[in-house]
């Protein structure tokens, strides 16, 4: 039979199965929870109360929320960091640990550092450790990061399995308490389509841990009829255990459960999330033990977990009242309730709590806890007669107790609201805050809307679901009267001073940055008195709650020492994400997609080592790479004596039709197209607004109105959507389509490419009478329809046969077999590199950086200056008149030396850069290594350039004309 | 425990030293005003004060002293640029960084942990190749390394070679690194304030006084005030500033954003980047790993978050540390970059008379806080613009001489 010192029999543990346990392990000791325990209720059912060491004192810390938003309960689960123990639910075996301790979380040395505490004062790494110079690099920074970060990280943890999926709905609601299920129902009643989204694994929010009456059955009645009613309507779709995890523009939400995040538009949003309780601030008010009002009403209600013997409560209404009668009916020893109210109405609460025979103390705070050095909780609380806001009288009393339940007051859980845009709008009469500007597809509903009572909670959520069917243009029903739900009144209340320093501090204001009350004070005394730069210059909030806990009481002792209203202080924005997130699920299962030409396997069949050219894969050579020099050679000889062939289908292809095709490439590129004859292809250069080369291809004109143009391999999406860019402006009568998948290209170049492709292309006449160079057909190659240009990139006569890509296999497998007589060798990109090089041409983002232009490039014959306009002719027009200092230049280098030019290697003038070698190669046909680059404007062939090699030797070679091979073009022209 | 801290553990009464200054009245005139209290605008006051004996200025700003992107940025201080101008620039900026705590007396929590840039493809390794030569040549410290050097500067890397875009190799730069960047804006406000440099939050500049050309008064919420000399610094809002001197800037302003996780023991020393993943990586002092890639595709002044920024660079990350999965994301934020067409500064000398900008900081401003400062104030002090940030100047646009950095900023910053 299952027992544990804390746990409480059924009804109390809404969320746990009593019949089934858990067992798992803490720190090394095996424990046992039920199912639907989160670690930490399970560890309390258990009376282990120690969670964790806080960040700098590394003070004892627990349970304080038993919601998920403290640092305090972050734990190490395996090989995972941070993980928030009371949200977390326990599963069979289960390894927890506690973080950041040195030794184990009950004996910790750290511990040590809060005796140095006098001498940290805040900000206190800005005021030290850099004498002398290099000190903090070498000495200090080593030291204090040792002590940073909370978890760990393992460098051997494998990536999991998480995944996206869409989702839309026409409302939705987040959180499913009173209000958001309220409004989930006047949503679902009006027609709309709605989506409850609630981030416990059941719905009903504080219905179904919180008192509201005397009894304790109102929040049971109350529950069982909205949850009933929401489970059961046809509208309205329950996601729970999800988190709505931020706002992003236009109600994109990301709503995360487990290893998926969905990925959410909706029409209207309502916001129901609640209300986040607010600790108070007096001294040891951070150990264990001390917890928050709904924590412990949490852990009885949800997890049946009796959370202490012994308790004193501090409240300043109705809250704490009701917290006692909770702890009362389930075995907790209530022997004090302090309430900071000097006088108020007796509320039926008040009344029953005094007719137990518990002591109130009106006007009167928790001064301090006392430490239990055994349990590292509290033994006693001592309590101390208000003399006035903040200021402590000498009368006192002292309980001894093991919980201290705090109800002080609420913010309102601001976070969605404020990712949308929205303001927090401090009202100082009920020391509360409202939420200003949000967009009007956003409705507020509850305790964010500023409502309290339960009554007008629910009625509250009801305005907003009828609001945004109204605004789906859903027909209403007229305003029902609403009725009184809560016979009983009941005040809860924003106390406006929580705050009670102690003469020897420890009163934490923020528990993650281990801040006391000083600690802030002393930080506006220090001159960063505005809210932002306290928050700068002494971490509060930043920690891993982001000032959940501690933006309220900042911004309280801000506003008090710098003499302003809260209002003027402002409180700070809240950022993405709502709860911290695992990167994982943001990133999902990657995708990186690969382009593969139609030819692929062909390529790997012939043994090509494969290397990636944006998302394709190419050919670099076909053998393997530890003899890449040796099938470079031959494949760049094949083409210059027999015939090759290169796969170039990731060349960019576009079709540009339109009576006005022609004139808008006269403005997209610098040469000129209008007069371009049907049939025939032309060089494309193109620039950007500044005159600089951006991409280059040739321009097919297959008719009239009809260009099939080339862009390059990594340009194409560039230029694509440049296009469609200027011609949203221009609005010229031109359709664009990029066509790049849709077109296996392969380029037959050398000597015998005429015989090889005459073959397969029995009914077109390739005589270059017919098919002269810069011209384009279309023809069936292999019975395979194709469009041929004419074209001379490596120097050779040579084709591109540009097929569909279905077909672009069957084409090479026709063309390889058809070249098999004539010596042919497929070729990879490598050695169509230095072919193009021997031929002079250049590669775009090779050879040309962001700043080339044409005229650096040599290029100015693509340019045609008298065109009225292209995009970056004005540019050029106007820089004529500030000559460039460099341009490109070939060069060559006899090839027996011990160290050769290297790409990248600097050309020097004199001790200044003049530029730099961008391609550079051994011909094996000039028995020469040949190279261009970047050099004075003035240089010309025949001078001689300074070149630094990598050993940083230099080297004077000479510049010689482009191109390296048959400068005639007799070849490309054949 | 180190003296400077003795004090505080000694004393009876908290020894407050009024780094900031509250409010006071503003004067009806200064000798110069400088619009924005961010890093540079108050790295300038600095010198104008501490070199050249100016302390008749007032820095105003609408929020608080370095509010603006001062605050948003990731602290990058590197000096691995391409062109000989940027090198000498950067590279002065980097060595007084390495003295800045001393000289303020204000730890600037700078260290030098290395930037590893990585790179994924022919394309980038050719470029980084380039960028090590020209950065030695010109006394930078910067290499290529391969993929063996890369096991042993970060052991976590994925260095699978069936990744994606397996990791080819990368340029290490031993002398980037980071810095508190909130403190550098505290520590020069405390020292120029400290001169007598007037700073003054929450005044925002309304309007900016021209007459014949020359500047005469810039017009704030709380009154106008002439000046002999206006200075503007406000990264972030440098067109919108200069549009009421009347002066146009080529600037385009696009969000950045960035992102850190909930602080776990250090595993990260040296700050990573990727060419090809648009993204770096690195990891605070307090353990938090900050997280950033290159600025939004459209230009915007707002400083709001997207999600598929997010998705995109965090998946992008989880390539290069694959183990990072279950580590948090904490939060998520942006600030405005002003991009000029040559990832580069404009320094100096304006159309107004006078009026002196210090714009144009895109994503690497910064790491220029110390030098930018210094040579704004010698520019000012002397009226004629210092010699390292004169290539720099608004006239290079008309010119066309553009500086070739794009390929050195993109996602390194």
């Amino acid at each position: 039979m299952y027992t544990s010192p804390n746990r409480l029999p059924a009804p109390a543990g809404r969320l746990v199965d009593h019949e089934n346990t858990i067992n798992f392990s803490f720190e090394g000791t095996q424990y046992t929870g039920l199912a639907g325990d989160t670690i930490a209720s399970a560890l309390a059912a258990n009376d282990v109360w120690l969670l964790s060491r806080s960040f700098k004192y590394h003070r004892p810390r627990g349970v304080l929320s038993m919601a998920g938003l403290e640092a305090n309960t972050l734990v190490q689960v395996d090989n995972e960091p941070n993980v928030a123990a009371d949200r977390r639910k326990v599963t069979q075996g289960l390894q927890v640990s506690g973080q950041n301790c040195i030794g184990s979380l009950a004996n910790d040395q750290a511990e040590k550092i809060s005796l140095v505490n006098r001498f940290l004062p805040v900000g206190f790494y800005y005021k030290a450790f850099f004498q002398p110079k290099g000190a903090w690099q070498n000495i200090w920074e080593p030291i204090i990061r040792k002590f940073a970060g909370l978890g760990q990280v393992h460098p051997d943890t494998p990536h999991g399995y998480y995944d996206k999926q869409y989702l839309f709905s026409e409302i939705t609601v987040v959180g499913g308490g009173p209000a958001g299920m309220s409004a989930a129902l006047a949503a679902a009643d009006a027609g709309a389509e709605v989506l409850l989204i609630e981030q416990e694994t059941v719905i009903g929010g504080s219905l179904n841990y919180g008192r509201f009456d005397t009894e304790g059955t109102l929040a049971h009645t109350l529950h069982d009829e909205l949850v009933t009613a929401v489970t059961d309507h046809s509208n309205i779709e329950v996601m729970t255990d999800s988190v709505c995890n931020g706002y992003f523009a236009d109600n994109w939400l990301p709503v995360i459960r487990g290893h998926r995040m969905y990925k959410l538009r909706t029409k209207e949003l309502i916001l129901a999330p609640g209300k986040m309780e607010q600790p108070a601030i007096f001294r040891n008010n951070d150990l264990p033990g001390v917890l928050l009002g709904t924590a412990a009403q949490r852990l009885i209600r949800l997890y049946g977990v009796r959370p202490g013997k012994q308790a004193v409560v501090l409240t300043a209404g109705d809250d704490g009242y009701a917290t006692a009668l909770e702890l009362l009916e389930n075995g907790v020893n209530v022997t004090a309730v302090a309430d900071l109210r000097q006088s108020f109405d007796a509320t039926p609460l008040y009344k029953k709590v005094l007719a137990c025979g518990i002591s109130i103390h009106k006007a009167c705070t928790v001064y301090e806890a006392l430490p239990d050095k055994h349990t590292r909780g509290i033994r006693a609380a001592a309590l101390r007669q208000l003399a006035g806001i903040g200021q402590c009288g000498n009368e006192a009393w002292r309980y001894d107790c093991d919980l201290l339940c705090v109800s002080v007051g609420f913010m309102p859980s601001y976070q969605l609201a404020l990712h949308a845009g929205g303001k927090l709008k401090h009202d100082e009469a009920v020391s509360g805050f409202s939420i200003t500007g949000l967009p009007a597809c956003i409705h507020l509903a509850g305790a964010v809307n500023g409502k309290n009572e339960l009554g007008s909670v629910i009625e509250s959520g009801r305005q907003a679901g009828q609001a945004a069917s109204r605004k789906l243009g859903l027909a209403v029903p007229g305003a029902a009267a609403s009725r009184p739900l809560n016979p009983i009144s009941y005040s809860s209340i924003n106390h406006p001073w929580p705050i009670f320093p102690h003469p020897r501090g420890k009163e934490f204001v923020d528990l993650d940055e281990d801040l006391q009350y000083l600690d802030i004070i002393h930080a506006c005394r220090d001159g960063y008195d505005e809210l932002e730069l306290v928050k700068r210059y002494s971490t509060v909030g930043m920690g891993p709650s982001q000032g959940r806990h501690s933006a309220l009481a900042t911004a309280r002792v801000v506003a008090e020492e710098t003499q302003r209203t809260m209002s003027e202080v402002g409180v700070t924005t809240a950022r993405p994400p709502l709860h911290a997130e695992n990167l994982a699920v943001i990133a999902g299962r990657s995708f990186e997609p690969e382009r593969l030409t139609a030819m692929h396997h062909r390529h790997l069949e012939a043994g090509a080592h494969m290397v990636t050219a944006g998302q394709w894969w190419r050919p670099a050579y076909y053998g393997e790479p530890q003899h890449a020099d040796r099938w470079i050679l031959k494949e760049n000889l094949a083409v210059r004596n027999n015939v090759g062939m290169i796969d170039v289908s990731t060349l960019g292809g576009l079709e540009v039709r339109g009576p006005d095709a022609a004139e808008f490439l006269n403005r997209m590129y610098t040469f000129s197209y209008s007069r371009q004859k049907t049939g025939t292809l032309r060089y494309l250069l193109m620039t950007n607004p500044a005159g600089r080369i951006i991409d280059d291809g040739v321009a097919c004109r297959l008719d009239d109105e009809h260009f099939y143009i080339t862009a390059t391999t990594g340009g194409v999406e560039t230029v694509y959507r440049t296009m469609l860019w200027w011609n949203a402006q221009w609005r010229l009568d031109v359709d664009v389509t990029n066509v790049t998948s849709a077109y296996a290209g392969i380029s037959l170049a050398g000597p015998k490419s005429r015989a090889v492709l005459q073959q397969l292309c029995t009914s077109t006449d390739l005589a270059p009478a017919s098919f002269p160079y810069l011209s384009v057909r279309t023809a069936q190659v292999a019975g395979i329809p194709a469009r041929l240009l004419r074209v001379g990139f490596v120097g050779e006569l040579g084709y591109e046969i540009h097929a569909p890509s279905l077909q672009g296999e069957a084409l090479w497998d026709a063309l390889l077999k058809a070249g098999r007589e004539f010596g042919m060798q497929p070729v990879g990109i490598e050695a169509q590199r230095l072919l193009r090089l021997e031929k002079g041409h250049l590669i775009v983002g090779q050879d040309t950086d962001a700043m080339t232009t044409p005229h650096e490039a040599r290029m100015t014959w693509a340019v045609a200056e008298r065109k009225p306009f292209f995009v970056g002719g004005r540019s050029l027009q106007a820089a004529r008149r500030y000559p460039s200092n460099r341009k490109l230049v070939g060069f060559s280098v006899e090839p027996e030396q011990d160290e050769v030019p290297g790409e990248s290697n600097l050309i020097l003038d004199g001790d200044s850069i003049a530029g730099h070698i961008t391609s550079v190669g051994y011909s094996p046909t000039l028995n020469k290594i040949i190279g261009m680059g970047y050099a004075r404007a003035d240089t010309e062939p025949g001078m001689l350039i300074q070149i630094k090699l990598k050993s940083g030797c230099r080297q004077s070679v000479q510049v010689v004309e482009m191109p390296f091979y048959d400068p005639q073009n007799k070849r490309q022209e054949m | 425990m180190p003296w400077g801290l003795l004090k505080y553990g000694l004393a009876s009464k908290y020894p407050a030293r009024r780094d900031i200054p509250g409010p006071r009245e503003l004067k009806k005139s200064y000798e110069i005003v400088i619009i924005g209290a961010g890093g540079h605008g108050l790295s300038t006051a600095y010198h104008l004060a501490r070199y050249h004996g100016i302390t008749d200025v007032a820095v105003l700003d609408k929020g608080y002293v370095g509010g603006g992107n001062t605050a948003r940025n990731t602290a990058v201080i590197r000096s691995n640029y391409i062109s000989p101008e940027a090198i000498e620039f950067y590279k002065a900026s980097v060595e007084m960084f390495e003295n800045l705590s001393n000289e303020l007396g204000y730890n600037q929590m700078y260290s030098q942990r290395g930037q590893l840039t990585l790179a994924h493809s022919d394309a980038s390794v050719r470029a980084f190749r380039l960028r090590a030569e020209i950065n030695k040549h010109l006394g930078v410290r910067s290499e290529m390394v391969d993929r063996k050097q890369i096991r042993e500067i970060v052991p976590c890397l994925n260095m699978d070679k069936k990744m994606r875009f397996p990791i080819q190799a990368g340029l290490w730069h031993r002398d980037g690194g980071t810095a508190r960047h909130d403190a550098a804006a505290w520590g020069y406000a405390m020292r120029a304030a400290q001169m007598g440099v007037e700073i003054h939050q929450r005044t925002e500049v309304t309007g900016i006084h021209v007459d014949k050309g020359k500047v005469v008064a810039v017009q704030t919420a709380r009154g106008t005030v002439r000046c002999n000399h206006a200075v503007q610094a406000v990264a972030g809002m440098s067109s919108e500033v200069a549009r009421m001197a009347g002066i146009r800037l080529p600037i385009r302003s696009y969000p950045l954003q960035a992102m850190v996780t909930q602080p776990v023991k250090p595993f990260l020393d040296p700050l990573v980047s990727s060419a090809e993943l648009h993204a770096y990586v690195s990891q605070t002092a307090r353990g938090e790993v900050v997280i950033g890639g290159g600025s939004d595709p459209y230009e915007l002044y707002s400083t709001r978050s997207t999600l598929d920024l997010k998705e995109n660079l965090i998946a992008h990350v989880l390539e290069m540390f694959p183990f990072m999965g279950e580590l948090k994301l904490l939060r998520q934020w942006a600030g405005i970059t002003d991009m000029t067409p040559d990832y580069s500064p404009i320094l100096g000398t304006s159309p107004v008379k006078n009026y002196w900008l210090d714009a144009g900081w895109g994503t690497w401003g910064f790491k220029a806080t110390p030098i930018s400062g210094k040579c704004m104030a010698e520019s000012l002090a002397n009226e004629k613009t210092a010699r390292l940030i004169q290539p720099f100047g608004l006239e290079r646009f008309r010119r066309f001489k553009l500086f070739n950095e794009a390929g050195a900023t993109a996602a390194s910053h």
